[in-house]
């Protein structure tokens, strides 16, 4: 593994029960570099994230994240990314401060660092007007936010952001990548996943799982290019039937 | 880093806040966890208190003059003998109890009034069938309030040292006399048990549902650290349990406190963190908080049976004593009944001191040896 890469995989294969959610997934991705996963509902998006925070075992192969093997060096890793999960997971009955402060405190940070690293990163996501709100009374929006900023309260090198934007605004959503372009200009990397293809079209390098299979890798030209569609959604639709008739 | 920056930047700090506030503002759940113990205490003690009263009793009555007539009804007044009649030999008391018949007899010798009116002291006997655990108490202090209430109205203003009525109670069939009175400080132990134990699942395992387990766990949190930052703030809350039923127990039930409180708020501490241990462990079992909440009342089950809660285990076979050596409650109880009923010192709880340490340990370190930090 280079000191390039944050990300690298060989043949990382996930199966629950029966199911295979994931197959031989190799997969590089280059340090500050905005990285997007895509591929249908149930395609192993998650799984893989979730492989590479260490929350699920691998059933086989390897993956080293920001330079560790997940498995063997789990707490080594936990400090250098954060992670953003598909379903917002910060605790409702806490106001936005607090649920901020219990994170900068999970990662280490103590009385005046804390509270400097708390309002650098509230001025920067503009959470100022909501942070005596209690999480869960805020719109999704703000939420996401909120979670981008818990993600980040420890300034990591790596960052996984699981269907960030699902369900927001496109004001919104715009704010958000602007959020997401000033990490990756001070060097974070970013995996993300991605239901909409005109964020897929803002991210350097994209994958996509059909299945739990990668089917293809490369900037967003050259994924147009390789199937001969004029957009990425229409690659997204052909690679969707194309499976479907396969299936059938 | 020194041992001190070591501690101060532990995660236990951040999470101990996060569970006090997250505990501050979940009012309902606060108020349930001090509020149905107390109810339950209540309940439950004046279901034991109106079995206490009323104890059928029958009379021999050798002496047959008006003060022996005056103590049946001085007996009788206190309310905890229902009188069944008299009898006419102690064969017969024996045959009415054995039959159960009656739980309680009264025996008042030939010379009992000869002795009242030469000054000597009188003695009656009060026989009770003490293999009810609870009629043993009902008998004790009717009797002895009986008799006090005699030796006033027999003396007046004229004090001497020696009462001229003394009545004397036999327990039958259980020497040990378990009492009610005995019932009440185990409550303190149940009660705290099956609270602490579903409270510490429940929690563990909605930070699973809810989904912000699963962002929590990508932390370098330590298991450790985690943890303890969720049950220490309810050691706190066992804390208030156990002095709301103390309280309540003195003040509706009139449950002695003859020891030291604070030998006995030191022994529950590992009382409690044994328990809260145990609801970790659980939580490692189940996916889901009805699931935390039926187990917690599994757990419930072999505690009220075998600890000696309800029944002595002393009586029990092999076994079940073996399975209640497993318990913490078991340890709790003697602990609970020796210092509140006995006055028992450091010097008589010490055992059970240590073996409640043993458990709190132990089954921590399972608990934390088998909570993974992954979603599997
Ligand atoms: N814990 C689990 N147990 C069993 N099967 C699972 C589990 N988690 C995921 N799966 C299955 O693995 C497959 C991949 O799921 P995954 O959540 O990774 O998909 P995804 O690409 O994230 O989908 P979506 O776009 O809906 O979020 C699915 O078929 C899913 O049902
Ligand atoms: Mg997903």
């Amino acid at each position: 593994m280079s000191a390039d890469t944050v990300i690298e995989t060989q043949g990382l294969r996930k199966v629950f029960g029966e199911r295979v959610a994931l197959e031989g997934l190799n997969l590089v991705v280059h340090r500050g570099e905005v990285f997007g996963l895509l591929g249908a509902n149930g395609s192993g998006k998650t799984t893989t994230i979730r492989m590479l925070c260490g929350l699920l075992a691998p059933t086989s192969g390897q993956a080293r994240v920001v330079g560790y093997d997940v498995m063997r060096d789990a707490e080594r890793v936990r400090q250098r990314i954060g992670y953003m999960s598909q379903r917002f997971g910060l605790y409702e009955d806490l106001t936005v401060l607090e649920n901020l402060r219990f994170y900068s405190g999970v990662y280490g940070l103590r009385g005046r660092a804390a509270s400097e690293r708390i309002a650098e990163i509230v001025e920067e996501l503009d959470l100022g007007p909501r942070s005596r709100q209690l999480a869960g009374t805020l719109s999704g929006g703000w939420k996401q936010r909120l979670a981008l900023a818990c993600a980040t309260a420890h300034k990591p090198d790596l960052l996984f952001l699981d269907e960030p934007t699902a369900g927001v605004d496109p004001a919104s959503r715009q704010r958000f990548w602007s959020h997401i372009g000033a990490f990756a200009a001070r060097g974070t990397a970013i995996l993300l996943t991605t239901h909409y293809m005109d964020e897929a079209a803002r991210c350097e390098r994209l994958a996509f799982l059909l299945t739990g299979r990668l089917i293809a890798d490369g900037t967003p030209d050259e994924i147009i290019a390789h199937f001969g569609q004029p957009t990425l959604e229409a690659v997204f639709i052909a690679l969707q039937a194309q499976s479907e008739a396969e299936a059938a | 880093m020194t041992l001190a920056h070591r501690v101060l930047a532990s995660p236990f700090w951040p999470m101990l806040r996060k569970e006090f506030i997250q505990m501050r503002r979940d009012r309902l759940t606060l108020g349930l966890m001090i509020g149905v113990p107390a109810i339950q205490l209540v309940l439950f003690g004046f279901a034991i208190q109106t079995e206490v009263r009323n104890l059928p009793t029958v009379v021999l009555d050798e002496s047959r003059s008006s003060e022996s007539r005056a103590l049946v009804a001085a007996i009788e007044n206190t309310g905890n003998f229902r009188l069944r009649g008299t009898v006419d030999s102690r064969e017969e008391v024996r045959r009415q109890i054995v039959a159960g018949k009656a739980a309680a007899a009264v025996i008042i010798p030939p010379d009992y009034t000869d002795d009242i009116k030469h000054g000597r002291t009188a003695t009656a006997q009060v026989i009770v069938d003490a293999a009810d655990p609870l009629a043993s108490a009902a008998a004790i202090g009717g009797a002895s309030q009986a008799g006090n209430a005699r030796s006033e109205a027999l003396l007046g203003a004229n004090r001497k040292l020696e009462p001229p009525v003394r009545i004397r109670v036999r327990p039958w069939f259980n020497p040990t006399l378990r009492s009610s009175v005995y019932i009440v400080p185990g409550i303190i132990g149940v009660l705290l048990s099956m609270t602490m134990v579903v409270i510490t699942s429940v929690a563990v395992v909605r930070e699973r549902e809810r989904g912000t387990l699963e962002q929590l766990i990508v932390t370098p949190i330590s298991r450790t650290g985690l943890l303890l930052g969720k049950i220490v703030p309810f050691v706190l809350v066992g804390y208030v349990q156990i002095t709301v039923i103390l309280l309540l127990g003195r003040l509706v039930f009139n449950v002695p406190i003859l020891g030291s409180l604070p030998l006995l708020y030191a022994v529950a501490l590992p009382f409690i963190f044994a328990s809260l241990a145990i609801g970790i462990l659980l939580s490692t079992m189940v996916q889901t908080q009805a699931q935390a909440m039926q187990m917690g009342f599994l757990f419930l089950l072999p505690n009220i049976l075998l600890s000696g809660f309800m029944f002595p285990r002393e009586a029990m076979p092999e076994p079940a004593q073996w399975l209640g050596a497993a318990l913490p409650l078991t340890y709790f109880l003697q602990v609970l009944r020796a210092v509140l009923l006995k006055a028992a010192g450091p010097e008589s709880v010490w055992r059970q001191a240590l073996a409640l340490t043993g458990f709190a340990f132990g089954v921590a370190a399972v608990a934390v040896g088998r909570f993974r930090k992954t979603l599997e």
